[in-house]
């Protein structure tokens, strides 16, 4: 099943007709199977699905860390399948932030060089006025002269998450950004990412297992076996969580 | 524990390789270095072993005054001619011959050039006819006194053919001979281990080559039939006195070969020098790679505890690793070092004008000194990881992988004491506190400076590196690159400590060299009140001579107000065998060399009287009216009387005897020339003038003051450049270590390369950044080196103060240049590791699952 999930607004990612395939022969895996998603601007969306699903596998190609084997992805107005390594570069730099699930700063530098990182490796100035907002918003000012090693994984994580903001891309790619954190830290990060969507009008695309971390999303894409299969829009964590066992259930009625 | 060992070896083989490449190299130049001795030390022996082929006893005066290494040829009393027929009347001798052979006959080849060989001598002989050894290949032999004959190897090297007429350099100033024949040697040899021959005439032999008519350096026997050697050796021996040395060819060939092995272990130290700073430097890259081994396998080495290991069993492991590496290092150095050593032994024997060489073999002492040098060395240096790898606790197998900055207060203070001890030991080596063992002290010392430095350097390296990284913090890339570099003080320092040896030990040799050239032309400049100098570059065993005519002839030339002519030798002083000097004019030792006297009368100087520096005067104890014996090369000995006593310098001789003696020194001309201008008198005017007196002495040149000074300390500017190239091996050991290094933090840092491209940082700007980090390491190790070099280096100038070496140069723009070359080595060292961090695929960096 294909869900046109397409919206009138804009799309800040899109994927068409994405396909990923790893290896050749018996042990050929097909990642993705001609997955075709919108992702629109100024919205929160979460990808969930059960492990092995592809859900990570979507984000790296839409992020252009992972080459797709068939369709194509684009950001913004930028054509992301064929992409060279200098023009991964540049759009990584101009269009897409990041937020890894852990090793997500460098710990030689401290929290306002991490935050600072993109713009100072681009050779951009930061905005200071954005700078601020978005020091305020995570509640960092106190700590910006810490390094990675004195903060706690939450305070690193809100640093990530500033660090992805501060350039202001057109889409933030955020991977189980809770996943090393505990319940009170996860849901300071996810209230901060939730923000800066509605408050700053940010894109943010998150992969995660979790179903609470997922109700903070303002609509939810699920995938199984390479493919999209249902969608959530204004989902609570019981919601997608009666999803996920209706999926369980299918995949196992499948087999 | 064997197995999994053996597997882990395995699995790092390019870390173990690049390491024990020092090691290899190390081991190469130890083992060379015997093999090439033993090679040569064969070759010669054989060359010998000709010489003496048809010599059954050998009967010599015995010399005057012994001479050392590096001193040139003793000078053999002559054997009066009739000594010959004494000889001959001993029962048992079939026949004795008077041979006339002495270094010092130096052939004017056909493009007017003196013939050097290189090193064997250039004998100067009387022809006594062809035997198994010498034959005849072309003409006759000489007859007339004009008449000589060269080897075939002389004829080719100087383009001289039978018939020519060609200019004979000897104990005399040029002389024309004929050549009328061309010899060679059984076997179709054109000269035996590269010497040059000239055949004389016996009695021109004998005055050109021995000074005096009617006598032989030597007198080589036959023994009848059924007579044994030695029993005629001792029948001689009786028969002529105790002062002839009498000794079988055997016995003769077996010396001559030892006395050449000796001059070649000259060249085994060099080697061994070197391979000794290969395998210092060698040391610390092992000693890093092990560290970094064991600090990657802590898991496998906790878990490896927890599943039951002792700990003697983990030191086990990495102990048994290292002697793998030590074992395949040593095969490989040996093997290299046999190829080295054969090499270098066909260099030789080439540059020496053919020495026929031996077959390359290798001698035990090689086999022994490459698995020794090769396994010690690596085993201890990862003694210290081993036992790092013990104290790993079983739980580290189930925890993160924690690597906790552990404090540099141990590693400080040792590094505190260890530099301390090695000042002491310079201390007292330099300060010659430390009685016989001088040298081994002020190695000591140098060694453990170095091993304390290393020490310090992790303590050091945070401010200098966060200095020297400062430069390149505008960059993002370079900032990144000196943040890296920062972070691991111990592996950094180690890196840079590997580099600094090299460096240190180049920087060292300079300030020395350069310190010593500039207080001797400082001196010579300030002293020498002369325009003009006749003197010659010394290449053989003595300095070129030329005719004390030259001296006379120049004086009288218009424009010339005074000739200093300077004559040199060797001589037994009292009981102390010294340099001394004479003057052609003894008034020039104030008026040209401004020497000024402490005592007595300097001016003058009788047939019986001598002057000696007041450094002589207060070691020997001398005072104006003293008298001392003297044995000069060809006189008897004589006594002197002290009648002056001047302040000591470098540029005076430590002695000072009367002209007339000169006549018995060895080579009984000057040395050189100082010649002052009347005032207004032009150089350019007065120099072709002399130079034109000089036409029969190829080898010695008329040049102005600062030429002469320039000539006189270039030898000592070519032994800096040579030991600058030789050391610029322990800079490429270093190399290695740089590359094993950064190949690591590239490997440790695959995630955060990962998130850096992630976050949008290019290829080139990760080269960049790998590319700083390295270039911060080799600079801060150069800045080291270049520091601890300098510090090592006005240690002994300041030591040889008294020696006379009074300016501390610092070299500043061989600094700059290897500052440059540090940053160089540092580009280099970070190709490999930084192409790598650019191709890191950062999906496969950074996803977790």
């Amino acid at each position: 099943m294909t869900a046109t999930v397409g919206r009138q607004a804009q799309a800040a990612a899109r994927a068409s007709e994405v396909w990923k395939v790893y290896g050749s022969g018996e042990a050929q895996v097909i990642a993705l199977r001609g997955v075709t998603c919108e992702f629109e601007q100024s919205r929160f969306t979460a990808i969930m699905g059960p492990s092995g699903s592809g859900k990570s596998t979507l984000m790296h190609c839409l992020a252009g860390l992972d080459a797709v084997t068939r369709g194509t992805v684009s950001i913004g107005e930028t054509t992301v399948t064929g992409l060279g390594d200098a023009g991964l570069t540049k759009l990584r730099r101009e269009q897409v932030g990041f937020i890894f699930q852990q090793f997500n700063l460098l710990p030689t530098l401290t929290a306002k060089e991490n935050i600072l990182l993109p713009l100072s490796i681009a050779g951009r100035k930061p905005d200071q006025a954005w700078f601020d907002t978005v020091i305020e918003t995570v509640g960092l000012r106190e700590r910006l002269g810490h390094r990675p090693a004195q903060l706690s994984g939450g305070q690193q994580q809100r640093v990530a998450c500033a660090r992805a903001l501060v350039s202001r891309p057109q889409v933030i790619f955020a991977d189980e950004p809770t996943g090393n954190l505990d319940s009170r830290a996860g849901a300071e990060v996810l209230k901060f990412l939730r923000n800066s969507v509605r408050e700053h009008g940010q894109t943010i695309v998150m992969v995660t297992h979790d179903p609470t971390a997922a109700a903070y999303a303002d609509r939810v894409v699920f995938l199984a076996d390479g493919q999209i299969v249902s969608e959530l829009i204004e989902p609570t964590a019981e919601t997608v969580l009666d999803t996920m066992k209706k999926l369980d259930t299918q995949v196992e009625v499948g087999d | 524990m064997f197995r999994a060992t053996l597997k882990s070896l395995l699995a790092r083989k390019l870390r173990l390789i690049l390491s024990g490449l020092a090691v290899v190299l190390g081991v190469m130049f130890v083992s060379g270095a015997f093999v090439l001795t033993d090679t040569l030390g064969r070759s010669f022996d054989a060359v010998f072993a000709d010489a003496y082929e048809g010599v059954d006893v050998n009967v010599a005066a015995k010399p005057r005054i012994e001479v050392g290494d590096f001193e040139g040829d003793a000078v053999a009393m002559p054997v009066p001619a009739e000594t010959v027929e004494r000889i001959r009347n001993v029962a048992g001798v079939a026949d004795a011959t008077g041979i006339v052979a002495a270094d010092g006959a130096r052939l004017i080849g056909s493009n007017g050039k003196v013939v050097t060989s290189f090193g064997p001598p250039q004998i100067g002989a009387n022809w006594v006819g062809v035997s198994d050894l010498v034959q005849l290949r072309e003409g006759r032999e000489p007859q007339a006194d004009d008449e000589i004959l060269v080897n075939a190897g002389l004829a080719k090297a100087g383009q001289v053919a039978v018939g020519d007429r060609v200019g004979v350099l000897t104990l005399e100033p040029k002389q024309e001979f004929t050549i009328v024949g061309i010899f060679g040697y059984s076997g179709g040899r054109d000269s035996i281990g590269g010497v040059n021959e000239v055949m004389f005439t016996t009695p021109v032999a004998q005055q050109l080559m021995l000074g005096q008519g009617d006598a032989f350096t030597n007198v080589t026997v036959t023994a009848a039939d059924g007579v044994a050697n030695d029993r005629l050796r001792d029948d001689i021996a009786a028969a002529l006195g105790a002062d002839f040395e009498v000794k079988t060819g055997a016995e003769v060939s077996a010396e001559a070969s030892a006395t050449l092995k000796e001059g070649l272990s000259f060249f085994n130290r060099i080697l061994l020098g070197f391979a000794a700073v290969a395998l210092l430097v060698g040391t610390f890259l092992i000693l890093n790679t092990f560290s970094i081994i064991v600090a990657q396998r802590t898991r496998e080495l906790a878990l490896m505890r927890a599943v039951g290991a002792g700990r003697r069993q983990i030191i086990g492991s990495v102990v048994l690793e290292a002697v793998a590496v030590g074992l395949l290092a040593s095969v490989l150095g040996l093997g290299a070092g046999v190829g080295i050593g054969a090499l270098l032994a066909y260099l030789f024997g080439n540059l020496s004008g053919g020495l026929d060489l031996a077959g390359v073999a290798v001698p035990p002492a090689a086999v022994i000194g490459a698995f020794g040098v090769g396994l010690i060395i690596t085993v201890v240096a990862a003694l210290l990881p081993a036992l790092r790898a013990s104290r790993i606790p079983p739980i580290a197998a189930m925890q993160d992988v924690a690597t906790p900055d552990r404090p540099l207060t141990k590693v400080t203070v040792a590094g505190a004491a260890v530099t301390s001890t090695g000042a002491t030991l310079l201390f007292l080596g330099l300060g010659g506190h430390a009685g016989g063992n001088t040298l081994i002290t002020i190695l000591g010392g140098v060694l453990f400076a170095f091993i304390g430095v290393a020490l310090l350097t992790p303590l050091i390296s945070r401010p200098v590196v966060g200095l020297l990284g400062g430069i390149f913090s505008w960059w993002m890339p370079g900032k990144l690159g000196r943040l890296n570099s920062g972070r691991n003080p111990r592996r950094t320092a180690i890196t840079a400590a590997a580099l600094m040896v090299g460096i240190a030990l180049v920087t060292g040799v300079t300030v020395i060299l350069d310190s010593t050239k500039s207080s001797i032309s400082g001196l010579a400049q300030d002293k020498i009140k002369a325009e003009l100098v006749i003197g010659g570059a010394q290449t053989g065993p003595r300095p070129p001579t030329f005719d004390p005519v030259v001296l006379e002839k120049t004086a009288a030339l218009p424009g010339v107000a005074l000739v200093g002519g300077a004559y040199g030798d060797l001589a037994q002083v009292g009981d102390e065998r010294t340099w001394v000097g004479a003057n052609s004019d003894v008034s020039t030792l104030t008026r040209i060399f401004g020497a000024r006297a402490t005592a007595g009368d300097i001016s003058r100087l009788g047939p019986d009287q001598m002057l000696v520096s007041s450094d002589v005067a207060a070691s020997r104890g001398l005072s104006v009216g003293s008298t001392v014996p003297v044995q000069l090369a060809r006189a008897e000995a004589k006594t002197y009387t002290v009648s002056g006593i001047y302040e000591a310098d470098e540029l005076l001789d430590p002695i000072t005897v009367p002209v007339t003696a000169a006549q018995d020194f060895t080579v009984p001309q000057p040395i050189a020339g100082f010649i002052q201008l009347t005032p207004g008198a032009q150089a350019a005017d007065v120099l072709p003038r002399v130079e034109t007196l000089l036409a029969d002495s190829p080898e010695v040149t008329v040049a102005d003051r600062d030429a002469f000074i320039e000539q006189q300390t270039k030898p000592l500017d070519d032994l800096l450049r040579m030991i600058q190239i030789l050391l610029l091996l322990a800079i490429v050991i270093a190399v290695l270590g740089i590359i094993n290094t950064l190949a690591l933090s590239v490997l440790e840092r695959t995630r955060e390369l990962g998130l850096l491209r992630a976050v949008g940082l290019g290829r080139a700007q990760t080269m960049g950044m790998i590319t700083i980090e390295a270039v911060v390491i080799s600079v801060f190790g150069a800045l080291l080196g270049i520091a601890v070099g300098s510090g090592l280096g006005a240690a002994v100038v300041e030591a040889l103060r008294d020696e006379g070496i009074t300016d501390l140069v610092l070299p500043w723009a061989d600094m700059g240049t290897m500052v440059g070359l540090g940053a160089l080595v540092g580009v280099i060292a970070a190709v490999i590791p930084a192409v790598r961090a650019a191709r890191i695929d950062v999906l496969g960096a950074i996803a977790h699952d």
